[in-house]
């Protein structure tokens, strides 16, 4: 269903389907813990996928995704469209992205406040953007471009960030705020990238999250960082390697507090241990979510 | 170009080992080269580690620490051109054949095939294999039958033991044998009904059998290549149930197609 | 043989090769346990790996015979003509 192209300021964000994921605790799907999920049928809100890994013509991969799907709500979760980039987003990839949604209609697509291309070259790895008039016009353009072809209203991820530019003057929680705003897209708040970004940038976290539009959030992303030392402090990574951090914990549950529950991913991509570890990590989160809907302290979780 | 445009070729230069880009900077500015780096780093890295997945016998059998560096150079060479990276590194091979310092190790650009035929057979398209009960009708009419194969069978011909090589460094593999890799070989790439991604041997005549049925020769036709190819091993039967116990065997057409014709 | 013996033949063959394919399960010769490449699955994800400020920084020119290191792996172990490793006689 091919739609002509409509300018961005009429086109009615209402069309766009109001599907979501459940208000419970995920988890990042890892091929080699397919077998565990498939005998134990875990219960959890939603499985969520990097969606360039399904995008080969057939195979192992597409079969897991749909004994997956059978059983769970979806997040695909893109990391290539590059939507930070000044260039014009890849329609190749917009296309194989239309198809995977039309093939497996997920509740929910994201992607991120990044660019990963460059001229010919793709270089997998989100790398960061001034916050600027300029782009903040960029990045809208090429959301409403997204939404329009795929037909979906997406969630934007913050990013983790280790450097800053001097380019910026517009504050990262305002830029997706007004992107939020100008294309009704929704936001992935992740709560990890959050706490790396703001000790990086020796900023307060809590200071970022009471400027976050929360009610514009539409999933929630934990996932472990490493840490190094630098001259000046602390270096994290978000590396996705580990156990979700205590401190990111704790803000994890006060945003809880304050939007409550909300469908929430536990991510782990490197080292990625034996599933009931990651289980155990989404359990958690399902705890603050419970204690969020009972209305208890979350913070006791 | 636009601001940003500059900045972002700039950022991508400075990936490179190029300079730090204007206007990036840390609270403490005298860590900006340092916090730069991580971005430079994630870029090799995880580039490199994308190589090793699809290539990871060519790393065990140069080293990790060898394979990193060879995987810079490979990516100064062919950075990916598109975000899906089960396509990335196909022109591997052919740059480790003409990578001066491996030229001792001729062998590796005919190992890295298979492994790239395996990417290929792993991600490749579905299709059901044809019904056990039209399997006869190739044999009762080998003259007129033409197989379709499934999208995934590939066959490599290896001047080196590129097979036995890749098989030896298995995990589980008993430690490696005395292979010589001068030797020749052979082999068929597919992915079977059970989705396993198999590398099996194959003689001189079943290739030549086999490459004929790819072409859309008819049963008969390529049995005949296969003869020609005066391997006292080949069996046609053989390859045939072969190709039907692993499900490649995906359509069988036995109308008569002139040589006029398209084979399709 | 005449172009009909082959194809008698050649059927005979076929069939025989197709009584088996029937027979037998999906139990293809040839596979292994376990094999390098499951990970084939998942090349894209949006971590950063391990190679943070001190890893892999060093910038790897190659130019000419600039090159110093030497395959390490499992490729010494194998037995060629000429001794372990490489298909190349030594220069002394």
């Amino acid at each position: 269903m091919i739609q002509t192209p409509m300018p961005a300021a009429a086109r009615p964000t209402k069309a766009l389907p109001a599907k979501a994921l459940p208000a419970a605790a995920g988890l990042g799907f890892k091929p080699e813990h397919f077998e565990a999920i498939a005998a134990s049928r875990p219960a959890l809100g939603f499985f969520e996928v990097h969606a360039e890994n399904y995008m080969g013509a057939g195979g192992p991969p597409h079969r897991m995704l749909e004994a997956l799907r059978r059983d769970y709500a979806l997040s695909l979760h893109g990391v290539g469209l590059s939507i930070g980039g000044p260039g014009r987003l890849d329609r190749d990839h917009l296309m194989r992205l239309r198809a995977l949604i039309d093939r497996y209609q997920p509740e929910s697509f994201s992607e991120h406040l990044a660019w990963s291309s460059h001229g010919e070259a793709y270089l997998n790895d989100l790398l960061p953007l001034p916050y600027t008039p300029e782009t903040l016009r960029l990045v809208c353009d090429h959301i409403d471009e997204v939404q329009e072809v795929l037909g979906v209203r997406m969630l934007l991820e913050n990013p983790s960030t280790y450097v800053i530019f001097e380019q910026s003057s517009i504050a990262e929680t305002d830029f997706l705020a007004e992107i939020a705003r100008a294309t009704g897209c929704g936001l992935l708040l992740d709560v990890n990238n959050v706490f790396v970004s703001c000790t990086n940038h020796r900023a307060d976290p809590r200071a970022y999250l009471a400027d976050f539009p929360l009610a514009r959030v539409g999933e929630i992303h934990l996932g472990g960082h490493a840490e190094e030392e630098l001259p000046s402090g602390p270096l994290l990574i978000d590396a996705h390697g580990s156990p979700v951090a205590d401190p990111v914990w704790a803000l994890y549950a006060e945003v809880i507090g304050r939007t409550g529950a909300l469908p929430t991913l536990i991510e782990w991509d490197n080292d990625v241990p034996e599933f009931p570890v990651l289980l155990a990590e989404a359990e958690r989160a399902g705890r603050v979510l419970t204690a969020a809907r009972e209305g208890a302290d979350v913070r006791a979780c | 170009m636009s601001a940003h445009a500059d900045l972002i070729a700039a950022f991508h230069a400075g990936l490179g080992g190029g300079a730090l880009p204007p206007g990036v900077t840390a609270r403490d500015p005298s860590e900006a080269e340092r916090r730069f780096a991580v971005y430079r780093n994630n870029v090799a890295h995880s580039l490199g580690r994308a190589l090793a997945a699809r290539y990871p016998v060519i790393e065990r059998l140069v080293g990790a620490e060898y394979f990193t560096a060879l995987a810079a150079v490979y990516l100064g060479a062919h950075p990916p051109r598109s975000p899906v990276l089960i396509d990335f590194g196909a022109e591997f091979p052919d740059f480790l054949a003409a990578f001066p310092p491996l030229g001792a190790l001729p062998y590796l650009r005919d190992v890295a095939r298979i492994e790239a035929a395996r990417g290929r057979a792993y991600h490749a398209a579905d299709r059901a294999p044809v019904a056990p009960a039209r399997l006869a009708q190739a044999g009762a009419a080998p003259g007129a039958a033409r197989l379709a194969l499934h999208p995934s069978v590939q066959i490599e011909h290896a001047r080196y033991a590129a097979r036995s090589i890749w098989a030896a460094n298995q995990p589980g593999a008993p430690e490696i044998p005395a292979i010589d890799p001068a030797r020749p070989e052979i082999s068929l790439i597919l992915r079977d009904a059970g989705d396993r991604v198999l590398v099996l041997p194959l003689g001189p005549g079943d290739a030549a059998m086999l490459a004929a049925l790819m072409r859309g020769g008819t049963v008969l036709q390529a049995a005949t290549e296969g003869a020609a190819a005066h391997d006292p091993e080949h069996d046609p039967g053989a390859l045939i149930a072969l190709l039907a116990r692993a499900g490649a065997i995906t359509e069988i057409t036995t109308e008569i197609i002139t040589e006029t014709e398209d084979s399709r | 043989m005449t172009m009909i013996d082959k194809s008698l033949t050649l059927s005979a063959a076929l069939a025989a090769g197709l009584t088996l394919a029937a027979a037998a399960t999906a139990q293809a010769e040839g596979a292994m346990e376990k094999c390098y490449g499951v990970a084939m699955a998942g090349q894209n994800d949006c971590a950063a790996g391990p190679g943070t400020t001190c890893a892999g920084t060093a910038t790897m020119d190659y130019q000419g015979n600039a090159w110093k290191l030497v395959p390490a792996g499992t490729c010494t172990t194998i037995k060629t003509p000429h001794g372990m490793g490489s298909l190349e006689p030594m220069k002394m």
